[in-house]
């Protein structure tokens, strides 16, 4: 059998299959469909320092290959987390990922420092990609200088393993993936959900009660690959795919462009099965292949 | 405990031209179903419909391993669910979402509008096994909109409105005689559009009567993860998908 084990600075994952964050609640949420216990690592619902109520309802619409979401970081805040949610879960045998949120550089260090001091917990995704909140989220990502900044003020406070998650709506990905490797990131995951818009013709009105939200899904895929590949070749940091993974196959394709682990989110909600199965299917991928470690194909991308 | 499970087609019955009872049947034992859970129903062989569907389950038959809804077209997905070749499978996450709570009254009030009606017949069930007297009112803007009364008039007595006068009363459900004597119910059960819904729990919430409210907000994953189906508490936001889809009309923020 191939060792399915891979590293992102200290951090292992048994296997390179992840679960993304907002797609997953808790994991708790998925313990009925499968074993958690099986996963390389669970990215845990976004958390801010004070508790968020999120935007109003209506907070989806379906779309073609795809779903809005404009939920808005609802949460309890990461004191709640830390001290009611993270000891039901801390003793499984996976990864817990926090995903950092905040609206100032402040907040966001205060969540990391808090989360710094938390047994078992060996490393944290920064969010600075949310598309759905006025203030903080995306605008801390969509401009390198920013971007830099939070990387920076959180790289202090955090010593374990820093992933900044980038998002997809900035001209140059690869500009803002360079800045976050110089201001510390351990890695980069990509990416975040695409800003987007439903109108229900019928009403004339904007689906969503945020009138834009977040494209995720296969509609995406495409466009999140060739982000992972162009930023695989311009940072010498792991990266971490996401967007639209559905299957092993695509979750392979994300692999062979770059990504050292992959997130499946979306898929999540059609097959709460499905991230087992994607483990499953790499197995076979590897046995297939002859594949010794499934490292072997993170960046494997032949040439035409 | 919620599963994802196989079923098969197993047969139709079409009420009208867009509602129809659709009942499938699994080689596997039915889990334990309540009145007011729902199930998320992947709708097969159509890439246009991404996600799951939530349905309420209208009957379960354990003996016969099958279940049956109650769906009436809305869209895509409802349409095509009503299109399947017999045997074709349809793959369910079941039993979701909390149930209705059934204790302590002696004469209740089940009001219900469109496909609304669908969580009724295993909440009268239960109502019927601990001897409650059960009252139904559905409305619909016509009579060929009414359906399944006689089904309903074996658990209760059926009062009927429409909106046209083609059956029953002319006018909205909340106009109907039956709230002339709303004292005489101590429980309300409601499940239909939100306008329905609200004007049905203000007359609740105005004559001091529990109601109970079973709320339809779109879902992405039906299982508590996502945080897309929330509906405005007393205590914050929360998800129709778990913590509901029943409420007491009181925690709404919409009573308020
Ligand atoms: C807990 C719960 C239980 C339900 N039980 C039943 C049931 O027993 N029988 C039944 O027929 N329906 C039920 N519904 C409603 C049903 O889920 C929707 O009608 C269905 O998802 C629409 O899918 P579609 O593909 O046919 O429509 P789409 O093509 O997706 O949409 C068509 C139109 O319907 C609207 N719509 C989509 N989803 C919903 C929704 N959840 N509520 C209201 N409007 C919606 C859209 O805005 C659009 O205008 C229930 C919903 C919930 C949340
Ligand atoms: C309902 C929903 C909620 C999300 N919440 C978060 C979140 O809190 N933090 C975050 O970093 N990403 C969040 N995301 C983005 C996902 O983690 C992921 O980046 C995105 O959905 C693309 O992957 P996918 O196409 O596989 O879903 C959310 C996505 C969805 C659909
Ligand atoms: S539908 Fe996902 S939380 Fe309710």
């Amino acid at each position: 059998m191939a060792d399915l084990t891979v590293k992102i600075k200290d951090l292992v994952l048994k296997n390179p299959v992840t679960t993304a964050s907002g797609t997953f609640g808790f994991g708790e949420e998925f313990a009925d469909f499968i074993d958690l216990n099986l996963l390389g690592g669970i990215f845990v619902k976004g958390l801010t320092l004070k508790p968020r109520e999120g935007n109003d309802y209506p907070r989806m619409a379906e779309t073609a290959s795809g779903m809005l979401n404009a939920v808005g970081l609802q949460n309890k805040g990461i004191g709640y987390f830390i001290s009611d949610i993270y000891p039901r879960i801390k003793d499984l045998d996976t990864e817990i990922i926090p995903n950092v949120n905040g609206s100032t550089i402040e907040e966001y260090v205060e969540v990391a420092e808090k989360l710094n001091e938390v047994e078992g917990i060996n490393a944290i995704e920064l969010n600075i990609s949310c598309p759905n909140v006025k203030e903080g989220g995306m605008a801390f990502g969509v401009s390198c200088p920013s971007a830099i900044a939070v990387t920076d003020a959180i790289r202090k406070v955090y010593d374990k393993t820093l992933i900044v998650k980038l998002t997809p709506n900035v001209t140059d990905i690869t500009e803002i993936a360079k800045g976050v490797e110089v201001a510390g990131a351990d890695a980069v995951s990509l990416v975040n959900t695409f800003l987007a818009m439903a109108i229900d013709s019928k009403t004339r009105k904007p689906v969503l009660s945020t009138v834009t939200g977040g494209l995720s899904g296969p509609a995406i895929k495409p466009i999140a690959l060739r982000m992972v590949w162009q930023v695989y070749h311009a940072v010498k940091i792991p990266v971490i795919g996401i967007g639209g993974i559905m299957n092993a196959t695509d979750a392979i394709e994300f692999m062979l462009a770059g990504a050292t682990a992959i997130q499946v989110g979306t898929a999540n909600f059609i097959d709460p099965q499905v991230s087992v199965k994607i483990i499953e299917g790499i197995e076979a991928y590897c046995k297939e292949h002859n594949i010794s470690s499934v490292s072997e194909l993170t960046g494997a991308l032949e040439n035409r | 405990m919620k599963k994802i499970q196989d079923f098969r087609v197993k047969e139709y019955r079409w009420l009208n031209e867009t509602g129809y009872l659709l009942t499938l049947y699994s080689d596997l034992k039915i889990e334990p179903v309540l009145p007011g859970n729902f199930a998320e129903i992947q709708v097969p062989g159509t890439p246009e419909v991404f996600l799951r569907r939530p349905i309420s389950v209208f009957d379960a038959d354990y003996e016969n391993r099958s279940i049956t809804f109650y769906i009436k077209v809305a869209g895509k997905g409802t349409k095509k669910l009503g299109e399947l070749n017999q045997g074709t499978i349809v793959n369910i996450i079941y039993p979701l979402g909390n149930s209705f709570t059934v204790n302590g009254s002696k004469n209740v009030l089940v009001v219900g509008g469109g496909s609304g009606i669908a969580p009724f017949v295993l909440l009268a069930d239960e109502l019927k096994k601990k001897n409650i007297k059960t009252t139904f009112l559905f409305g619909a803007r016509t009579k060929k909109e009414i359906v399944l009364t006689r089904e309903f008039g074996r658990l209760g007595k059926v009062w009927v409105t429409t909106e046209d006068g083609s059956l029953g009363e002319q006018g909205l459900v909340t106009q109907h005689t039956v709230f002339k004597d709303i004292l005489t119910f101590d429980k309300i059960y409601s499940c239909g559009s939100d306008p329905m819904m609200k004007a049905v729990a203000k007359i609740a919430g105005e004559n001091r009567i529990d109601c109970e409210v079973s709320l339809e907000n779109m879902m992405a994953c039906g299982i508590g993860a996502c945080l897309c189906c929330v509906t405005e508490t007393t205590s914050g936001n929360k998800c129709v998908c778990t913590d509901g889809p029943v409420f007491n009309s009181k925690e709404l923020a919409w009573q308020i």
